[in-house]
C-alpha cells in the first residue's frame, strides 16, 4: 500500500520480530530490498539510503467494568444524564476522602495475570497535579512510583505478505499496569464561549496498560490493541468498547534510520476509534519521515488525530512541559495484596485480595480458546482469529456445527465467507444477523445430504437480503 | 451552672436538675454576651434549640443516647457540617454550606449532643494565633479575667484596657475561647502542628491531640493529610476522655483510620506513681522558653518524682530539624490540598471569566489570604521535579528519624514525656502581629509539632498562672494508641496542680463596653 513508501520511494522496515531493538539489529532477509543505480549510490550517504524504522509504543487506558468508581461509591454508567453520577468525593468537596474499590483492584490483578505480569504485592498511590476544568481536585490519583503490575507480555497476530495470507505472531512487552482515576468530560460550547463540564466520568477506575515500543507500524499497534481488547472482554475486567470511551489509546511514535539512535518521539493522544488507530499512527510515521527528509526536525510534542482531515495536528500546549509535582497520596495506605503463602491465618477472606485465588479463576484467554478451536474443529489458525475477532461469531459457528452433519472444516467457509461477508457488506453485527444458526445449519444439512446443490445453496444465501 | 464540667452537667441533666433546652438557651445567651471574644463564626441557634428539644424528649422518655445527650458543644469551622455554613475563615468558602457531616460531627450528633455553632480560626487553620481569618481575630477570655486584670493594674498596662486584649493562640482559638468562656462544654479543634494544644494552653483548658489514625478525618477540611487530627478541647481531662470515647474508632470512609476496635475507657483517679517513668527531653530546653515555664516544668517533674515516679532526662536528637522538616512537608501537602479550590464546583468564583485559566487565577487570588498563597507557592516549589528529592523526600526521611527518636525513647522504658506546650503565656494582639504568620508559627509550634510528625497522642493540661495571671500549660506525649495511659497520667497531674478557674465576673457589664470598641476594631 502507498502508506508504506517514503517520499523518496524507499520502503521502511517492518518489525524484525520479538523484543529486538531496531536500531541495533542488522537487516534480515525479511527486510524489503530496494534497488538503486550505482552512480546514485556513490553520491548518496548511508543516511539518504538507509531505510526508515518506525518505533511505536502505546499507553492504553481501559475503563474498569465495575458498579462503582475507583475511590467512591457513585455508580458507573454510560450515557447517564450529566452530573447525575457524582458523589461528594467526585466533586472534590472539601473534607472528602478516597476509599479504594476492591473490585477495581481485582480487575487490575486479573488483567496483570492475563498479561503475564508480575503482580506487585505492595503498590502505592500518588497524586499527579495539573489544573483542568474536568479534574475537580486539581490532581489525579494514579500509581506513578510503584504500580500494581509490571513486566508482562502480550502476543498478537497479524497477516503479512503481499496477499495478506501469511499469519505471523508478534509479542509486545507490557511495561506496567497502573490503577488511576478517569477525568470528567469537557464539552466546548463555542457559540456561548463556555465550557460545559460533566463529572459522571470523573473518578471511574482506569487501568493504564503501557506497551513498550516494540511495534513498528499502525497495523501492528492495531493488532496488539485488538488482542488486548479481547483479553479484557474475556476477563470481564473492562468491556473495552472504544466507541463508548472505555478504551482509549495514546501512541508514542518516532522514526530513525536503521542502525542509528532512536528519534525524537511525539505522542498522538486519545485515539478513540479502532478504525482510525492504524491510520493515525501510520500518518504520524509518514509525517515524521517527510519532515526529516526535508531537513526539518521532529519536536517532542503532543498531537491529536483529526478524523475528518485524516492527519495529526499539534495540541495547544500553552505551558510547555508540564511538571506534575507528583506526591504520594497521603489518604491511601500502600495497597497490599496477598497470595496463599503470605496470607495471614486470621485474615478475613473478604477483606483481602488473594492473587492465587484470582489466578485459579481466570477464564480461558483468547489465545487458549483459539488453540482449542483449531484442535477441536480442525480449522486453520487464521480462521480461529477471525472467529474470535467478531463478537459472537465463535458462538454462532459452534451452534451451527452442533446442529449440522457437515464437517466443521467446511462449515467454517460458509461462516467466514458467506455469512461474515454478508454482515460486513450490510454493516451488521452477528447479533443483528437475519440468519439464525438454525437456519444456516438446516441449509448446510440439505447441502450435505445432496438435497440441494452447492450453487443452489449459494443462491439461497443471496436471498438472505430479503429476509 | 455553665462553669461545671461535662461530666457534672451530664449528671445534672440525668437527674433532671436542668433541662436540655434550658441549658442550650443559657449557652446561647452567654454566647451573645461574649460576642466580643469573636469565638464563633456561625451560631446555629435554630438547629441547636431543635436538637435540645429532641434531647429533652429523650430524657423525658428515659431513652437517652449517652453521656453527651443534651450537652452543648462547638465545632471548629473547618469541619464539614451539613446545612451549616462552613467557611474555614476564608473568602474561598464564604457561603459554602456542605451537604454532609464530618464523621466526628455525626458521631456527636448521634450521641445527642447539641451543636451550638462553628468556631473561629486562622484561615484554613494556618496560623498560631487565630488572628488571620476573614472574620477577624479571636480574643482570649483571660484578657477579661479578674486574675489578669488585677495583675495588669499592678503592672500599669491599662491606658486602654480594651486595645490590649490577648490572643488565644491557634489555630483552634475559637474553640479554645468557647470552652474557656463557658459557652459550651466541649469543642472540636484540629491539630496539625499544635493547633489544638497551643490555644488550649493559652486559654487555660485541656487540649487533646489523639493518635493519628484513631479518629476519622472524613469531613475535616485538610491542611496536612498525613498529620491532621481532630482535637478535643474541654475544661478537664475526664471530659476529654468522654468525648474521645464517642469519637474514636475505625471509619470506612477514612482509609487512614486503624481497623482495631476502640474500647472507650473511664479514667481512674489514682495512679501508682512508682510504676511510672516520665521522660524529660533535653532538647526541649529551647531558646525563647520563658523562665516561668521552665520553672513550672521543673516543678512538675519534681511532683512526679516526689510521688515515687522515675523521672529521667531523655534525648530526642533530631528535634532541631523538626521545624524545617515540618514546613517542607506541610507546605507541600497544603499546595496539593488547595488545588481543588478553583471556583468551579463550590465556594467563591471570581467574576473574571475570560477563560478558565483567568477564572482559576482570579478566584484563587481573591479567595485565599497571603498566608495560604504563600504556603501554596512554597509547597509547589518543593514538589517540582527538580526539587522533589532534595526537599520532599529528604524531609520525609528526616520525619522518619524524628518518629524513631520517640520509638527509641518509649522502647527504653519511658511511659510518657513531659514538656512545655508553649514558650510562654500568651501576649497581647498588638505584640503578636509584630511578627508575620510564618515566623510566629515557626516559633510557637516548637514543642507541639513533633507529636504530629510522629503521629503520637499528646495532651496539654493547664498547670498554673504566670506572673501576669495568665495560664501556662504543660504537655504530655504518650505512646501511639495508649490514650488511656496518657490521660490517666494527665488526670492525676491535673488533680495535683489544682489550676484555678477563670474568673469572668462582670463579664456582662464589660461586654457592653467592649461592644462599642469592637465596632472600630473589626469593622473599619
Amino acid at each position: 500500500s502507498s502508506s508504506r513508501d517514503t517520499a523518496l520511494g524507499f520502503p521502511w522496515i517492518t518489525s524484525h520480530g520479538n523484543n529486538q531493538n531496531p536500531s541495533s539489529s542488522p537487516p534480515d532477509s525479511r527486510a524489503e530490498v530496494y534497488s538503486i543505480n550505482t552512480s546514485s549510490w556513490l553520491r548518496l550517504a548511508w543516511r539518504d539510503v538507509a531505510p526508515w524504522v518506525a518505533v511505536v509504543g502505546l499507553e492504553i487506558h481501559a475503563q474498569i467494568s465495575s458498579n462503582s468508581k475507583l475511590f467512591s461509591g457513585s455508580q458507573v454508567q454510560f450515557a447517564a444524564p450529566p452530573n447525575s453520577l457524582v458523589s461528594f468525593f467526585d466533586a472534590s468537596l472539601p473534607g472528602t476522602l478516597p476509599a479504594l474499590n476492591r473490585r477495581c483492584v481485582e480487575a487490575a490483578v486479573m488483567t496483570g495475570l492475563a498479561l503475564n505480569c508480575s503482580i506487585n504485592k505492595k503498590s502505592l498511590f500518588d497524586r499527579k497535579h495539573y489544573f483542568y476544568a474536568d479534574l475537580p481536585a486539581g490532581y489525579q490519583i494514579t500509581q506513578q512510583r510503584l504500580p500494581v503490575a509490571v513486566n508482562g507480555s502480550l502476543s498478537y497476530s497479524l497477516c503479512v505478505g503481499g496477499k495478506k495470507n501469511q499469519m505471523v505472531t508478534r509479542t509486545v512487552r507490557i511495561k506496567q499496569i497502573q490503577l488511576e482515576q478517569d477525568s470528567g468530560k469537557s464539552l466546548h460550547d463555542d457559540t456561548r464561549s463556555q465550557t460545559l463540564i460533566d463529572l459522571n466520568r470523573a473518578g471511574i477506575g482506569l487501568m493504564e496498560v503501557v506497551m513498550e515500543p516494540d511495534m513498528s507500524s499502525g497495523e501492528e499497534a492495531a493488532a496488539a490493541v485488538r488482542e488486548l481488547q479481547l483479553v479484557l472482554q474475556t476477563l470481564g475486567s473492562s468491556q473495552a468498547i472504544m466507541a463508548e470511551g472505555q478504551l482509549r489509546v495514546d501512541a508514542n511514535v518516532s522514526v530513525h534510520h536503521l542502525g542509528e539512535a532512536l528519534g525524537v518521539r511525539t505522542e498522538v493522544k486519545n485515539i478513540n476509534s479502532a478504525r482510525f488507530l492504524a491510520r493515525a499512527i501510520d500518518y504520524e510515521i509518514q509525517r515524521q519521515i517527510k519532515e526529516l527528509e526535508n531537513g526539518g526536525t521532529v519536536i517532542n510534542e503532543t498531537r491529536a488525530f483529526d478524523y475528518k482531515l485524516g492527519c495529526t495536528i499539534p495540541m495547544r500546549d500553552k505551558e510547555g512541559k508540564q511538571d506534575y509535582r507528583f506526591m504520594p497520596e497521603p489518604n491511601l495506605p500502600p495497597l497490599i495484596l496477598y497470595d496463599t503463602k503470605s496470607l495471614p491465618a486470621n485474615m478475613n477472606h473478604q477483606q483481602v485480595v488473594n492473587i492465587d485465588w484470582i489466578r485459579e479463576r481466570l477464564p480461558d484467554l483468547p489465545s487458549v480458546r483459539r488453540v482449542k478451536l483449531v484442535e477441536q474443529y480442525g480449522i486453520l489458525p487464521e480462521h480461529s482469529f477471525t472467529l474470535l475477532n467478531e463478537d459472537g461469531l465463535m458462538e454462532f459457528f459452534e451452534n451451527v456445527v452442533r446442529q449440522t452433519q457437515m464437517n466443521p472444516k467446511k462449515v467454517i467457509g460458509w461462516i467466514l465467507n458467506d455469512m461474515l461477508g454478508y454482515l460486513k457488506q450490510h454493516n451488521l453485527t452477528v447479533q443483528e444477523s437475519p440468519v439464525s444458526s438454525l437456519f444456516l445449519a438446516d441449509l448446510l444439512n440439505l447441502l450435505e445430504r445432496g438435497t440441494i446443490s452447492s450453487s443452489a445453496a449459494k443462491q439461497v444465501s443471496l436471498f438472505w437480503t430479503y429476509l | 451552672m455553665l462553669r461545671v464540667s461535662l461530666r457534672e452537667i451530664s449528671a445534672a441533666l440525668k437527674e433532671g436538675r436542668v433541662s436540655p433546652t434550658e441549658l442550650c438557651q443559657r449557652c446561647l445567651s452567654f454566647i451573645k454576651a461574649t460576642k466580643f471574644l469573636n469565638a464563633y463564626i456561625t451560631v446555629a441557634e435554630e438547629t441547636a434549640l431543635k436538637q435540645a428539644e429532641e434531647s429533652e424528649e429523650r430524657y423525658r422518655r428515659g431513652q437517652i443516647l449517652g453521656d453527651l445527650d443534651g450537652i452543648p458543644v462547638a465545632v471548629k469551622d473547618n469541619f464539614s457540617t451539613a446545612g451549616i455554613e462552613t467557611t474555614c475563615a476564608s473568602n474561598m468558602l464564604k457561603g459554602y454550606i456542605p451537604p454532609y457531616n464530618a464523621t466526628v460531627v455525626k458521631k456527636l450528633l448521634d450521641q445527642g449532643a447539641v451543636l451550638l455553632g462553628k468556631t473561629n480560626l486562622d484561615e484554613f487553620a494556618m496560623g498560631s494565633g487565630s488572628t488571620d481569618g476573614i472574620f477577624g481575630p479571636v480574643r482570649n477570655p483571660w484578657s477579661y479575667s479578674k486574675q489578669y486584670r488585677e495583675k495588669s493594674v499592678q503592672n500599669s498596662h491599662t491606658e486602654n484596657e480594651d486595645s490590649n486584649w490577648l490572643v488565644t493562640g491557634g489555630s483552634s482559638g475559637g474553640s479554645a475561647a468557647a470552652v474557656s468562656s463557658f459557652t459550651c462544654f466541649a469543642a472540636l479543634g484540629s491539630d496539625t502542628g499544635g493547633s489544638t494544644r497551643n490555644p488550649a494552653a493559652h486559654c487555660g483548658v485541656v487540649g487533646l491531640k489523639p493518635t493519628y489514625g484513631l479518629i476519622s478525618r472524613h469531613g475535616l477540611i485538610p491542611l496536612v493529610n498525613s498529620m491532621d487530627v481532630a482535637g478535643i478541647l474541654t475544661r478537664c481531662v475526664d471530659d476529654a476522655a468522654i468525648v474521645l470515647g464517642v469519637l474514636a474508632g475505625h471509619d470506612p470512609k477514612d482509609s487512614t483510620t486503624v481497623q482495631d476496635p476502640f474500647k472507650p475507657f473511664e479514667l481512674t483517679s489514682f495512679i501508682d506513681a512508682s510504676k511510672l517513668c516520665i521522660g524529660i527531653p533535653k532538647e526541649y530546653h529551647a531558646p525563647g522558653l520563658s523562665s516561668e515555664t521552665v520553672a513550672l516544668w521543673s516543678k512538675a517533674a519534681d511532683l512526679f518524682e516526689n510521688a515515687g515516679a522515675k523521672v529521667i532526662e531523655v534525648s530526642l536528637p533530631h528535634t532541631r530539624y523538626s521545624i524545617i522538616c515540618y514546613h517542607v512537608l506541610c507546605t507541600a501537602e497544603v499546595a496539593s490540598n488547595m488545588a481543588r479550590f478553583d471556583g468551579l464546583e463550590y465556594g467563591h468564583r471570581s467574576s473574571m471569566d475570560k477563560s478558565t485559566e483567568v477564572m482559576y487565577a482570579a478566584t484563587r487570588r481573591e479567595g485565599f489570604n497571603d498566608v495560604v498563597r504563600g504556603r501554596i507557592l512554597s509547597g509547589n516549589y518543593f514538589l517540582l521535579k527538580q526539587n522533589y528529592e532534595t526537599y520532599f523526600v529528604k524531609a520525609q526521611k528526616v520525619r522518619r528519624l524524628i518518629a524513631n527518636d520517640f520509638v527509641n525513647v518509649f522502647r527504653s522504658g519511658i511511659d510518657v514525656l513531659l514538656t512545655p506546650t508553649t514558650l510562654s503565656d500568651t501576649i497581647p494582639y498588638v505584640e503578636f502581629i509584630k511578627e508575620d504568620n510564618r515566623t510566629r508559627s515557626a516559633q510557637d509550634d516548637i514543642f507541639t509539632q513533633a507529636a504530629n510528625m510522629a503521629g503520637l497522642p499528646a495532651i496539654t493540661v493547664p498547670t498554673a498562672l504566670s506572673e501576669k495571671g495568665l495560664p501556662i500549660g504543660l504537655q504530655f506525649i504518650g505512646r501511639a494508641f495508649q490514650e488511656q495511659q496518657l490521660l490517666t497520667v494527665a488526670k492525676w497531674f491535673e488533680k495535683q496542680v489544682e489550676f484555678p478557674m477563670i474568673q469572668l465576673h462582670g463579664l456582662m457589664d464589660h461586654g457592653h463596653t467592649v461592644c462599642q470598641h469592637q465596632k472600630s476594631a473589626f469593622f473599619s
